[in-house]
């Protein structure tokens, strides 16, 4: 159950939600209500926006302000709404092929202009909704609707693309470790600039079922038993972390937030 | 006092647009509409808006969409290639029912194409170019006053209807330059706010003229936004009556007012056994051969949509009925004569007249038509 505190932040009038008993959606919802709560957000002035795909389906279930926008520009509507009103808090969510596929363009864009909203990436390795096709996370060798004799593509490293492109906090954790999800989104969102949150979810119903790892708790043991704190990998060889999933803080760095350098030169020209 | 400048076609519509209120600009550099982005870049911070140049043609019209969504006017401009990308997010506002302006600077094509030459064809991309049905309304300016006052409307027309509207305009009216009378103010409309509380608050629940109140993000009110199809709270629906209220709805808004929104412009029809009917840039040439078959005693006229979309056809119907023929010359291989001929076919014979290769009619290349048939 979520925490009473959260129920403001719910339309629980238009539940049951989309997603397959067991999804990890749930519990990045919650630990997202539960940092905005925390953060003493308002509703009002918050706006939660997504593109299309599973994940993409979560700003419908949260009372505040929220878009569902196209297969990929979500970064790009979020962009105008923060640009055009920077007092807002904007909270963008996404899934792998929504971020790193059809969206990868607009994903490193907004990590350049380090514009104040954070991206929360909902990685579960695969499309989802359409069904189980490979997406540019989806491992070496692992099987899809679409890679039916295993995908041969290496996957990207949303954190590394993040970082590399300028986004100034960049973190990550697993479903499997809620609360840290919790804290790195309050990070995420008090950072000023752009923050990016890679959450390491689970579709047992498409991916888990074609790699061995079909029911939830499947997929909530080998994240546990995969992950490893940032800390501890800064003290492994590349070897050890082989298959490994490195959580917590990743990046976090200052840097001039996009709205204010705009408002500056508006200040600067109009004198 | 109206001042009076020697401006181009782009600048006007981005002077016509800050006139009426447009305070964001998402654009991507394209030939030949990026004067109006660079113009935009440059006046925008001056009165307190905001212009951001994205990274491709996408986010500019999703980064317009996203800001109107907070109350403010918004627009973005394009070409040929570009107008082709924006179609997805332009479906969107449909959908959604967002206020915007999207320019389109007609050069040639298919694909690449003319990036520097001039064409009229991307009329029935306007008119159909997004995936699904929905009420269109696009303006087709054919001098650089045109291109201010139109962009004016056109604001005006995407904030009392909640929809995208449409500026076709083209290579030579939007890089050639001419006088243009600009006045001290414009008249403006605002979207219909909520009055009810934030608690009461259905956020596509229309009123009488079809239109819903729109709220902005920021204002008090919390709503969901969404390109699918969707009820009056905005959420997504399977229910075949709910899909039926929207999908007729956002047709319907737009069918129901055609008569203040259509607008035409007509020479010389009184007598008139021929008619020419053309737009844009062509409407020029068209005049100036019509006034000058008229020094000549030829019984011709000329008819101008100004409104493409929707298409004058009531008002084309209604012409003297001893027009025996229609000459429609197009910078496109016949698209907006189809609609001509759905009009006037078996009423007058329609003559297409057609030039696809990156030029403009000369004025005697139109008399030469009108006095082949005359």
């Amino acid at each position: 159950m979520p925490r009473e505190d959260v129920m403001e932040w719910l339309r629980s009038q238009f539940m049951p939600h989309i997603w397959c008993p067991g999804c990890g959606h749930g519990i990045v919802m919650h630990a997202l209500l539960r940092a905005l709560s925390d953060l003493q957000k308002d509703p009002t002035k918050t706006v939660i926006s997504s593109g299309i795909g599973c994940s993409s389906r979560l700003p419908g279930y949260v009372n505040a302000c929220t878009l569902h926008t196209t297969h990929g520009r979500s970064l790009a509507f979020a962009t105008g709404v923060k640009l055009a009103n920077p007092e807002l808090t904007v909270v963008d969510v996404m899934g792998d092929g929504d971020c790193s596929a059809i969206g990868g363009n607009h994903f490193i864009h907004a990590c350049r202009r380090n514009i104040g909203i954070t991206a929360i990436v909902m990685n579960n390795n695969i499309y989802g909704m359409t069904g189980g096709q490979a997406s540019p996370t989806t491992p070496h060798g692992a099987y899809a609707s679409t890679t039916p004799y295993g995908a041969i593509d290496p996957a990207f490293d949303l954190c590394k693309l993040a970082i590399g492109a300028g986004a100034t906090y960049v973190a990550r954790a697993t479903i499997a470790q809620p609360q840290l999800c919790e804290t790195l989104i309050k990070k995420a969102i008090q950072n000023d600039g752009f923050s990016v949150v890679e959450i390491v979810t689970h579709c047992h119903t498409q991916f888990g079922r074609k790699n061995k790892r079909s029911r939830p708790l499947d997929n909530f043991n080998f994240f546990k038993d995969h992950s490893v704190m940032k800390a501890k990998a800064d003290t492994m060889s590349p070897e050890e972390l082989e298959g490994k999933i490195v959580i917590g803080e990743l990046h976090n760095v200052k840097g001039e937030e996009y709205t204010h350098r705009y408002q500056q030169l508006i200040e600067r020209v109009r004198g | 006092m109206p001042r009076v400048e020697f401006w181009q076609g782009n600048k006007a519509i981005a002077m016509g647009g800050i006139a009426a209120g447009c305070r964001f600009y998402g654009g991507y550099p394209i030939t030949p509409s990026t004067e109006v982005a660079e113009v935009m870049a440059e006046e925008l911070p001056l009165v307190g808006g905001k212009f951001i140049q994205m990274e491709d043609e996408i986010a500019g019209i999703a980064a317009a969409i996203g800001a109107a969504l907070t109350g403010v006017k918004a627009m973005t401009a394009t070409s040929g290639p570009g107008f082709s990308l924006k179609q997805e997010n332009l479906g969107y506002a449909y959908m959604a029912e967002i206020p915007l302006v999207v320019v389109d600077v007609m050069r040639g094509g298919p694909s690449t194409g003319l990036p520097t030459k001039v064409s009229q064809a991307d009329v029935m991309q306007a008119r159909w170019g997004t995936h699904g049905d929905h009420g269109t309304i696009a303006y087709a300016p054919s001098s650089v006053q045109d291109s201010f006052d139109l962009t004016v409307k056109a604001f005006n027309m995407s904030e009392r209807f909640r929809q995208p509207v449409l500026i076709m305009t083209d290579e030579v009216v939007g890089h050639m330059r001419e006088k243009i009378v600009v006045p001290d103010s414009v008249e403006t409309v605002d979207r219909k706010r909520p009055s009810v509380p934030a608690d009461q608050f259905v956020p596509y629940k229309a009123d009488d003229d079809d239109v819903p109140p729109m709220a902005a993000f920021g204002d008090g009110y919390r709503w969901h936004v969404t390109g699918l199809t969707s009820n009056d709270w905005g959420f997504p629906t399977n229910n075949a009556s709910d899909i039926d209220k929207k999908a007729t709805r956002i047709i319907r808004k737009v069918d129901r007012f055609r008569d203040e929104i259509v607008e035409y412009s007509c020479e010389s029809l009184e007598d008139a056994e021929i008619l020419v009917v053309s737009y844009g840039s062509v409407s020029r040439s068209a005049l100036r051969a019509v006034r000058e078959l008229r020094a000549k005693g030829v019984k011709v006229g000329h008819f101008r949509p100004i409104t493409l979309w929707p298409f004058p056809d009531k008002e084309l119907r209604s012409l003297p009925s001893n027009v025996k023929k229609v000459i429609v010359p197009e910078l496109n291989a016949g698209q907006m004569v189809l609609e001509v001929e759905r009009v006037m076919g078996g009423v007058a014979e329609v003559i297409s007249k057609t030039l696809i290769n990156g030029e403009l009619f000369k004025p005697a290349q139109i008399a030469a038509a009108v006095e082949e048939v005359a």
